[in-house]
């Protein structure tokens, strides 16, 4: 005959758990924020990107897909000769494929990449998941400000540029 | 032959329908396919069991339905890139799937990670196994027909993995370590946050205990069922807390030093004496209660400093051979690193607990029941991924 | 109260009776599926179940029920069609000969047959015959293991069932359900009489090894072996899909609903409320009231027993009804027998 206090207590732990108040969060009446360095979706600054394609080598599963062309502009000052400059045509990313690891947004060297935890893109089609580069750059709205360190870093946070 | 006399007719077939019925009667042998889908199975292994009437002859896992081919993926990755693959070999404990490759490389590198990079990678490590075993505690009860702690492992788990959200960025695949340290530091206020967490994971340890642990049903259904000996965990390569179960006194943070610091915490390794699904389910739960207090002693003692030793921005690791094994929430995973000098490893291997966890099933389910079954898979918890890769 | 003022024939009165029981099962099942199993469950589980269909998710069994009602019938290739098709409603038929029998008010009975728990207890052991045949005519391992388990499972605690009402029915007299009734509400406890003499405190182990019994009568958690969920996949049930499903879950339901309601008659007091006669006619119209609030407060029980244990192994839970439930009923005869003689 198995003794009783195990089983009444856990007949009381149900019972008190059923008079305290609820944990859920009834999306989408009510949306819980996320953190801000939740991984929800990647920005694009236009203007700092060079087209170098580093992000789009190192993506793991190839989602990115720059184009761009080189063209000369004229030179800082008079008499210097015509500066090479990359502009870019076309930054797509896939997020079909995306993987949210964040490589790209790590790799770049001029700051053109931010996540932003925007997590409410969900599209009927696939083919909407590619968000081209006037839809990126309207997600840098979203891109919150880097927060603050923990007491005992020698890291500042960055600034996003605006 | 003809049957002309509609009685000999009559009494032949019912001769045959005799016959009929004592082959059908016949209860050995009866081919149980607890198929890839199945609720039980955490994921989608096969095992292949053959009762007779109620209890088990022989059983026969069979994995391979989710091999997603890490080992060649991991020949044409950069490193960077196979430390976010290689999160979702184990996805419940994720980081920990990141630490022993990055120690692997690090030391092909000849690279320390500073202090405090080493104390965040330990504080993000034990964390993950909070997170993958305070799922285990609810789930036993969910095969054994406790439907409600499930509920309240998942509810106590968010906070867990809102934490972990909250310094790294992803609640499942973190993808925060690196060669040389960890991507970030943490951000403000994280160290308080944590150590509430910590106190309420306490709490939901304590409410499982009652809940289901304390409960004689539970017991009775989880004693002495599935006993394996030490001498018999050994030898099939068991890991982790299916060993420490059997009475074996063996933790890899403990006993083999690497990047961690472990050795610098006030901590107890617990084990059991009988070897039975009770005990590992009293294991486990000791284990997270342990990696509580172990985070609280490394929030206070985190040191200051930097977060990423001096590395080079393209990462070329030197040719070699290293293999680095820690204690992951599953068991014991290592990898193997085989590189040639190149941007990406040449081949590494991963050895991953679950794959010898449910070796042993095959010896540990003869004669056992069918609901029994269910008892020992679920507590010698194996994740398929871990097993396929 | 209307039987009084309108005198029908027996065939209107019958098919009025007829009709209110066939309403009452979906109903039993729909009030007692919403307030147990999609909010109280939700709520010891620390969440708020369904809250969309309907104010606060009320009409979410209603959905369920047209899901169901849309779905394509299925029969499995090797079943056995007619036994396929009939196990469910054979299972209903013993649901639907509980309501029978049972009271909601001094004269809101279908018929006050002399033998009624006696009645009740022979017509629930139909619903074994019902279970059998759908394991047996699935054409699957699981559902034959289902229902062979079902089996052995539901004879096995009708014996604790049956023996812990014999000592109510030793204490009031009589196998009338409404005679059972009026025994309580004009006993009384060592002469103290306002509250009548509910059973549940003289037969208190009765009472609970009568909530066992029934536990495992309904195959719910701790006995559910039979539909076992995460092992065998829904046991004898695997194979049913769309209304046929439907059949077995307000079957389930609907048998709960009667259970309680036998157990509050058994030990509540059933309809009667303190402070009035058995005979008033004001009860005509309190008693369901009250009958309906014993019958939550019953099911509250079986529901919180339900989801908060793991489930008994099959032997585990043979041992528990024969080696535990069996001779304490009797002890609980024996001692009731004798201080029925006493006092």
């Amino acid at each position: 005959m198995p003794q009783l206090p195990g089983l009444v207590k856990g007949l009381g732990v149900t019972f008190r758990t059923m008079l305290k108040p609820n944990v859920t969060v009834q999306y989408p009446h009510v949306k819980e924020e996320p953190t801000p360095r939740a991984r929800g979706v990647i920005a694009l600054k236009e203007e700092n990107c060079t087209a170098c394609m580093l992000c789009a080598r190192e993506c793991p599963d190839w989602c990115i897909y720059i184009e761009g062309h080189k063209y000369l502009a004229p030179p800082r000052r008079e008499g210097g000769s015509p500066r090479q400059k990359n502009a870019l045509d076309r930054f797509d990313i896939d997020y079909a494929l995306c993987m949210y690891c964040g490589i790209c947004v790590e790799v770049c060297p001029f700051e053109a990449l931010f996540w932003s935890p925007e997590f409410e893109y969900g599209e009927h089609r696939i083919a909407d998941l590619l968000h081209d580069k006037e839809r990126l750059g309207e997600w840098m709205k979203t891109v919150p400000d880097f927060e603050a360190y923990e007491a005992g870093s020698e890291m500042k946070p960055k600034k996003v540029p605006r | 032959m003809t049957v002309v006399d509609p009685q000999q007719r009559a009494y032949v077939a019912s001769q045959a329908a005799d016959a009929r019925v004592n082959v059908e009667l016949e209860t050995g042998g009866m081919t149980l396919n607890m198929g890839p889908q199945h609720p039980a199975t955490h994921g989608t292994l096969r095992i292949v069991v053959r009762l007779d009437g109620e209890q088990v002859v022989e059983a026969e896992p069979i994995a391979g339905y989710m091999h997603r081919g890490y080992e060649k993926l991991c020949e044409v990755r950069t490193y960077p890139q196979v430390t976010t693959l290689v999160n979702r070999i184990d996805w419940l404990g994720s980081f920990a799937n990141e630490v022993p490759f990055i120690l692997a490389a690090e030391r092909l590198m000849e690279v320390e990670a500073p202090p405090r990079a080493q104390w965040i990678r330990t504080i993000l490590f034990e964390m993950s196994r909070i997170a993958n075993i305070s799922l285990f505690l609810g789930d036993m009860g969910a095969q054994l027909g406790a439907i409600t702690p499930v509920f309240f492992a998942f509810r106590d788990r968010e906070r867990a993995l809102n934490l972990i959200e909250s310094a790294t960025g992803g609640r499942f695949h973190p993808n925060f370590d690196r060669i040389g340290g960890i991507k970030d530091d943490l951000p403000a206020g994280w160290v308080e946050d944590c150590k509430d967490v910590m106190g309420r994971m306490r709490d939901f340890c304590d409410q499982i205990e009652t809940l289901l642990m304390g409960n004689e049903i539970f017991a009775s259904r989880c004693r002495g069922v599935g006993v394996i000996p030490a001498d018999v965990a050994l030898s099939y390569g068991l890991s982790g807390a299916n060993l420490r179960a059997s009475g074996v006194d063996w933790d890899l943070r403990r006993d083999v030093p690497c990047g961690l610091v472990f050795d610098q915490l006030d901590w107890k390794v617990w084990t059991h004496p009988d070897g039975d699904s009770f005990a590992r389910y009293w294991v486990r739960l000791q284990e997270v209660r342990e990696s509580t207090k172990m985070i609280d002693q490394l929030l206070d003692g985190l040191p200051a400093g930097p977060i990423m030793a001096k590395v080079p921005r393209i990462i070329k690791v030197p040719a070699g051979e290293a293999y680095v094994e820690t204690e992951n929430p599953l068991g014991a995973m290592g990898y193997y690193v085989v590189s040639k000098g190149d941007l990406v490893p040449f081949r590494v291997k991963i050895r991953t607990p679950s794959f010898n966890n449910i070796s042993i099933v095959p010896w540990v389910m003869k004669g056992v029941y069918v609901p029994d079954v269910i008892t020992i898979l679920a507590s010698l918890y194996f994740i398929l991924g871990d097993i396929d890769r | 109260m209307l039987l009084h003022a309108v005198q029908l024939a027996y065939w209107q009165e019958t098919t009025i009776k007829v009709v209110v029981i066939l309403g009452m099962i979906p109903a039993g099942a729909l009030i007692l599926g919403y307030v147990f199993l999609m909010k109280m469950m939700s709520f010891m589980q620390s969440r708020l179940g369904p809250m969309e269909a309907g104010p606060y998710g009320t009409l979410q069994l209603v959905a369920d029920g047209l899901k169901f009602l849309q779905k394509e019938d299925i029969f499995p290739e090797k079943a056995d069609r007619w036994v396929f098709a009939l196990a469910p409603l054979v299972v209903l038929i013993s649901t639907f000969l509980l309501f029978v029998v049972l009271p909601v008010g001094p004269d809101l009975i279908v018929e006050d047959l002399d033998t009624g728990i006696f009645f009740a207890l022979a017509v629930s052991s139909i619903s074994v015959i019902g279970v059998l045949m759908a394991g047996w005519s699935s054409a699957n391992k699981y559902a034959l293991l289902g229902g062979l388990r079902a089996a052995g499972q539901l004879i096995a605690y009708e014996l604790p069932l049956l023996l812990a009402v014999v000592g109510v029915v030793i204490q009031a007299g009589t196998l009338s359900m409404q005679g059972i009734v009026v025994a309580q509400a004009e006993g009384s406890i060592f002469g103290f009489d306002a509250i009548g003499s509910p059973y549940i405190i003289t037969q208190f182990f009765g009472f609970l090894i009568f909530l066992a019994a029934v536990q495992a009568e309904l195959t719910q958690p701790p006995f559910d072996m039979p539909v076992a969920e995460s092992e065998i996949v829904g046991g004898y049930q695997v194979e049913y899909t769309g209304f046929r499903f439907l059949l077995f879950f307000m079957g389930e339901f609907g048998t709960a609903f009667a259970f309680a309601g036998i157990a509050s008659v058994l030990f509540l007091g059933g309809w009667w409320v303190p402070g009035f006669e058995p005979t008033d006619n004001i009860l005509n119209w309190l008693g369901p009231i009250a009958m309906f609030g014993k019958v939550m407060f019953v099911a509250f029980l079986i529901f919180w027993v339900r989801f908060t244990y793991p489930r008994f192994r099959e032997d585990q839970l043979q041992a528990f009804a024969w080696k535990v439930l069996i001779p304490l009923s009797l002890l609980n005869i024996l001692a009731t027998a004798v201080l029925k003689v006493a006092f």
